[in-house]
């Protein structure tokens, strides 16, 4: 996948954790809290959507890399180049 | 028990379909578990079923659903929940309470979900105590200190409510609609429990969808399904199989085994206790012994026709608010709650619902109505939906001409349909808020865990299947 996908990727699963959130405006430098109204359960769901859809394992101590798009993608990048996007 | 083949072993194993286990079973379908639901009962819903009878749909037990939100809100445990479980808002579509009210004799206090309406109203009625009730809404703890960890969490909130308020009465007015909405505790309420309760009714208050909790169930087990998980009725657990300190499956009440790796029971802990077999005996003096009476009048006409516009009263017929079991007495009618399913704004496009309803909790002692013989106990629920009624038309008007049709459950037909000792409807008073038990692969969720309503028991399902079912694997 390419960071693009793997971005896109993203939007989706958090468009299927908050249905009724309006993602259009997303900005990748700004931490997700501070758009989004997520909490601890909400980016645990983030990792263990990754890990069914792509079982992609995200350790406990990178959970920080997933901050904001920005920093989420490059995190994922190596651990998703190789998958092929469905 | 014998091996079974790998095609009856489910990763969880949840013990019960009411609002808790749906809801659990949900998360670990949706992460791809195979769970299976076993509940004694031939339909779901536990504690907040439905039923028809006379060709008329009723609840079980919906008078309100707590922490209301709006459409958008992000905040707060209706919200995460609907979250965690991928559904829309519009799943719930909860219409709003038009208002509600707490009685006493001589006073009364209205309350609304905008939190300002109470304030104005306790200015009004009790001049000197506005700044102590602010201090006490300041005081609150949050959500996110509610597993138990904060040190204030088993206060006495009565005491700490005193430390805020010196007007007595108001102290008891107050707690009235908490206690009724959650409190599996006599006569007093664990602070933490009472901070749940005062944001749950007091700050984000009531809301009800209008097909009533039919409508919420349905939509849990349809999920559950569609994710693939297994939900089996009549099929009661009898037994949880333990070998060497660990649980290995249940035995169902008709001799069926099944295996799991982990179990995840809402039938409550002393119950729960009962089922494993490493156990012989269990302190039942730990369950609750709050249960209820419901009487129900079905009206010619709508409550709002004769004056009557309140979504809930909470009422008490004396200054001191008592709460705990009748001792002497099938029921206690001296306080009770008063529920109009009539008076929530619906949208324009639902219309009505088909009948004008008036909807009465009071007391009761489930031993006391076990104890009564079968024509006894027939003409006693008569008896006691006559009383229940008298009593709550000093805090209403009368609509007795206006009933075409009743019907009245007892705390015996809650255990008979629940399972849960003495009929009781919030649970055991200590809580088990981390959800484990003396088994490391046995957890509890639902009323005894913690969260109790039908808000509270979803969120529990959620949080104990995420925390004991899902961070492990
Ligand atoms: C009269 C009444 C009015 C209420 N009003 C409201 C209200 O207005 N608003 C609100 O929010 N809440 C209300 N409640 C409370 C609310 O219904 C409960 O807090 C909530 O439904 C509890 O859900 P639960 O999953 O924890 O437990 P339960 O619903 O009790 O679920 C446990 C399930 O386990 C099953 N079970 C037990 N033992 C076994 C076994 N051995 N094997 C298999 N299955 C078993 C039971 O049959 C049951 O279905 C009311 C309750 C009552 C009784």
């Amino acid at each position: 996948m390419t960071p693009a996908e793997i971005r896109d990727e993203i939007l989706d699963i958090l468009e299927d954790i908050s249905p009724d959130e309006d993602l259009d405006g997303l900005k990748d430098d700004v931490p997700f809290r501070d758009q989004l109204e997520l909490d601890s359960m909400d980016f645990l769901d983030i990792v263990m959507e990754l890990r069914k859809r792509y079982r992609v394992q995200i350790p406990e101590e990178d959970y920080g890399a997933l901050a904001s798009m920005g920093s989420t993608v490059e995190y994922l990048e190596p651990k998703m180049r190789d998958i092929v996007k469905s | 028990m014998t091996e079974s083949n790998a095609s009856d072993h489910y990763d969880t194993i949840i013990i019960g379909a009411g609002m808790s286990g749906l809801a659990a079973g949900i998360r670990l379908a949706h992460f791809d578990q195979r769970v299976c639901i076993l509940e004694r009962h031939y339909t779901i819903g536990g504690l907040n079923s439905f039923y028809r009878m006379g060709g008329r749909d009723y609840d079980v037990g919906l008078h309100a659903m707590t922490n209301f939100a709006k459409r958008g809100d992000k905040k707060g445990p209706l919200a995460k929940l609907i979250r965690q479980l991928r559904f829309r808002w519009d799943d719930f579509k909860l219409a709003e309470q038009i208002g509600s009210s707490i009685r006493f004799p001589g006073v009364s206090l209205d309350f609304t979900n905008d939190i300002e309406l109470l304030e104005t109203e306790i200015e009004q009625r009790f001049p000197g105590q506005i700044d102590g009730f602010r201090s006490l809404c300041d005081s609150l703890l949050d959500y996110s200190d509610m597993d138990g960890g904060d040190q204030r969490f088993m206060r006495s909130a009565r005491e700490v409510m005193a430390e805020h308020i010196s007007e007595p009465l108001l102290i008891e007015m107050l707690l009235c609609p908490l206690m009724w909405y959650g409190n599996a505790r006599e006569n007093d309420m664990d602070f933490g429990q009472f901070c749940i309760m005062f944001r749950a009714c007091y700050l984000e208050g009531f809301g009800r969808p209008f097909k009533g909790v039919r409508m919420i169930l349905k939509n849990l087990v349809r999920k559950f399904r569609g994710l693939g998980g297994e939900l089996k009725l009549r099929s009661g657990v009898a037994k949880i199989h333990v070998d060497n300190g660990r649980a290995v499956g249940v035995v169902l009440d008709d001799g069926t085994e099944l295996t799991g790796t982990r179990i995840l029971s809402s039938a409550g802990n002393v119950e729960t206790m009962r089922m494993c077999d490493d156990i012989t005996e269990v302190d039942v003096a730990r369950a609750g012994k709050l249960s209820f009476i419901e009487s129900i009048s079905v009206l010619d006409r709508m409550p709002q026709s004769f004056g009557f516009d309140r979504t809930i009263v909470f009422y008490n017929d004396s200054e001191s608010f008592h709460w705990s079991r009748p001792e002497h007495s099938l029921c206690d009618a001296r306080t009770g709650v008063i529920c109009s399913p009539n008076n929530y704004i619906y949208d324009g496009d639902e219309g009505e619902l088909p009948d004008g309803v008036v909807r009465i909790t009071t007391l009761a002692n489930h031993d006391r109505w076990c104890a009564l013989p079968d024509d006894k106990y027939q003409a006693e629920k008569v008896r006691q939906y006559e009383a229940a009624v008298a009593s709550s038309v000093r805090f209403m008007p009368d609509f007795r001409r206006y009933v075409v049709d009743t019907d009245v459950f007892t705390p015996k037909t809650i255990r008979r349909f629940t399972w849960h000792d003495n009929g009781a409807v919030y649970g055991a008073p200590q809580k088990q808020l981390d959800g484990t038990t003396h088994l490391p692969n046995v957890f509890l969720c639902g009323t005894d865990q913690g969260f109790v309503g039908i808000v509270g028991a979803i969120v529990s399902g959620i949080s104990m299947a995420n925390r004991h079912c899902l961070q492990v694997q």
